[in-house]
């Protein structure tokens, strides 16, 4: 299927339209208030909170019969709700730290799910149960219906992100300085872990409890390579969720027996990959080409300078010398021909005849200005 | 000033604060008057982060009572600016300069509110104080240490607070932001603020403060730095551990 046919179906087909709108959802909620989740650096929390919805979904279906998405998200909701504040609740009252009390409640939470989901499955009606797909996700059984609830949840979360937003950020670069002026820091905090716990329960139907952390750390990752403004870090995150989101789902349900969740990781693993090696500032290749660039200026600047100096021995700055002569007073000396080439082309230095170089004027001038700049910083 | 029921701009009766069994801070009072600048300063662990901290509400006391300007700190909280240690954030938050400056805005704004044109106007001001205006629009991960500090001290400065408490505001900064910071302790003093500072350097004490609290988990003196900045109370919060004390107390230029 081309390109094309795929865009084309995205605006007529029924099921794929439904996909797309429904990861674009759960990917623009999940990236924007992962945002906030790995710069307080509680990434792990994103993977507990998703684990310990498990059990949740599977009580809210024994308790009420119902396979309603908003029953079952509501399930998901307060089972992840609990197990956070039992977590938050562990490290305020004991000497657990964070990483192990995550540890912990996750590994109970999701074992109970696991139980329970078996014995779900294990009863009469359990083909049509359908709570399977909360593991690895299912995006082609979305329905209108489940992407209206999902964005219900999703707008209020958004809302309530962009009311507090002040207050989130001080809570996240400076949460003691915001208890000195009497907010009342916990209960925000609290209001930020219950956002996260609404933007993971809206996408765990599509993406599942496995990888459903993938949605909350990876987008925001790459979003903090391309830019240094938190707000503009919250809306790249997001974009990058919703283009991750509804690439993979497409991309599953378009195809036979690929699994929702992986595909949309593996969408937005190389959107991460793509970041880490080519944002300005901070990726790899722009970190490579700045070395590069900065080490060949070095070298031209003790070209030029060692060049001064060997003038100034013998006191005519119309002197000219040989490579051989560059090479012992430099720290790299493979380089100096390479250099010289280069300080040509800038008009820098010249060669009077075969083998040998001084400086023009232009030169002379430039290296007394890296001369000065030397003693000023020394 | 006629909100200010009491001459004392802090007094703290029997404040206990232990980690676990061990007390961290025993039983002090403390007393500082309106108008000076106080250092707080002992050794390691004796306690000095905590007892601003605990002073602040950041920390839970065992025991004791703090008032400021007479009332409870709950009360008179508009009245308080806060300069934490330079170390307690991760500068590589992705913010600029004058956004940090304008957080200390958000304590008279309240809930929701976002600051607006007064609130940048008074931040660009502070940023003019510490010397960094040109520097508003950078991004905090490009700042020197000093420079760091001078962010935090212009975020306290738009407080606009009658008391202020800073934490090591002089740890680890260069000759200019320590200038910069003194201009700055001075003017406030001279408005008639109260500042209370966590300091290291003994040698400079004398020089910068005219109050001093020495501080060894109990509350060893604490008075007019000409009264109690004295040899036997050095020895008795350091433990005879600094050998040229008794040059500093002496008010000599001493060299360490």
């Amino acid at each position: 299927m081309s390109l094309f046919e795929v865009l084309q179906s995205l605006i007529s087909d029924y099921t794929i339209r439904t996909v797309a709108l429904g990861s674009a959802t759960l990917g623009i909620v999940s990236g924007a208030l992962g945002a906030f989740a790995v710069l307080r650096r509680q990434s792990l929390l994103g993977d507990a909170i998703s684990h310990t919805a498990l059990p949740g979904v599977a009580l809210a279906f024994l308790l009420t019969g119902s396979r309603l998405p908003l029953t079952l998200m509501i399930g998901a909701g307060i089972a992840g709700w609990i197990g956070t504040l039992a977590v938050m609740a562990i490290v305020r009252r004991s000497r657990i730290k964070q990483d192990s009390a995550l540890g912990m409640v996750l590994a109970v939470f999701f074992g109970i799910g696991l139980v329970l989901m078996t014995y779900v499955q294990r009863t009469p009606d359990a083909g049509k149960a359908g709570l399977d797909k909360f593991l690895f996700g299912q995006a082609s059984t979305l329905m209108t219906r489940d992407v209206w609830t999902m964005g219900s949840i999703a707008g209020v979360a958004l809302i309530v992100l962009f009311l507090f937003w002040k207050e989130f950020k001080l809570l996240a670069f400076d949460q003691e300085f915001g208890t000195s002026m009497g907010f009342p820091m916990r209960i925000i905090d609290i209001l930020l872990t219950t956002l996260l716990v609404a933007a993971i329960i809206v996408g765990l139907q599509t993406v599942g409890v496995v990888l459903m952390s993938a949605m909350v750390v990876a987008p925001a990752a790459a979003a903090r390579q391309w830019t240094d403004r938190l707000g503009l870090m919250v809306v790249l995150s997001a974009l990058f969720g919703a283009l991750a989101g509804v690439s993979g789902a497409v991309l599953s349900s378009l195809t036979d027996r690929l699994p929702t969740g992986p595909t949309i990781v593996l969408c937005i693993s190389a959107v991460v990959l793509l970041s880490f090696l080519f944002a300005p500032n901070r990726g790899l290749v722009y970190n490579w080409l700045h070395g590069f660039r900065k080490r060949r200026n070095l070298a031209m600047d003790s070209v030029l300078l060692d060049l001064l100096e060997l003038a100034d021995q013998h006191g005519s700055r119309r002197h000219p010398h040989s490579p051989d002569a560059l090479r012992s007073m430099s720290g790299n000396p493979l380089a100096v021909d390479k250099t010289l080439a280069e300080l040509h082309q800038l008009g820098w230095v010249v060669r009077t005849e075969p083998g040998l170089w001084r400086l023009t004027a232009e030169g002379e001038l430039q290296a007394n200005r890296r001369l000065q700049e030397l003693e000023v910083t020394r | 000033m006629n909100q200010t029921a009491s001459d004392n701009a802090l007094e703290v009766r029997d404040l206990t604060v232990a980690y676990h069994e061990k007390p961290v801070l025993w039983d002090i009072d403390l007393t500082v008057p309106k108008g000076i600048l106080m250092a707080v300063v002992g050794p390691n662990g004796a306690g000095k982060t905590t007892l601003i901290k605990s002073v602040l509400g950041l920390l839970k006391p065992a025991a004791g009572q703090v008032s400021i300007f007479g009332r409870s700190y709950e009360t008179s909280r508009p009245l308080v600016g806060y300069v934490p240690q330079r170390g307690s954030v991760d500068w590589d938050f992705p913010t600029c300069v004058l956004d940090v400056v304008l957080m200390g805005r958000y304590g008279s704004l309240g809930w929701i509110k976002r600051p607006g044109k007064a609130d940048r106007d008074l931040a660009v001001q502070a940023l003019g104080k510490v010397g960094m205006d040109k520097l508003a629009s950078r991004q905090i991960s490009q700042l020197s240490g000093g420079q760091q500090q001078r962010v935090f001290l212009a975020r306290a400065l738009v407080q606009q607070a009658e008391l202020y408490f800073m934490d090591e505001p002089f740890q680890g900064v260069d000759a200019k932001t320590e200038r910069a910071i003194i201009d700055i302790l001075k003017e406030l003093r001279s408005s008639g603020k109260t500042v209370l500072v966590v300091h290291h350097d003994l040698q400079t004490v004398p020089e910068y403060f005219d109050w001093v609290t020495l501080l060894n988990v109990r509350c060893i003196a604490s008075g007019p730095v000409t009264d109690v900045f004295t040899e036997q109370n050095l020895r008795t919060a350091y433990g005879g551990r600094v050998a040229f004390k008794s040059q500093i107390a002496a008010g000599t230029e001493a060299e360490p």
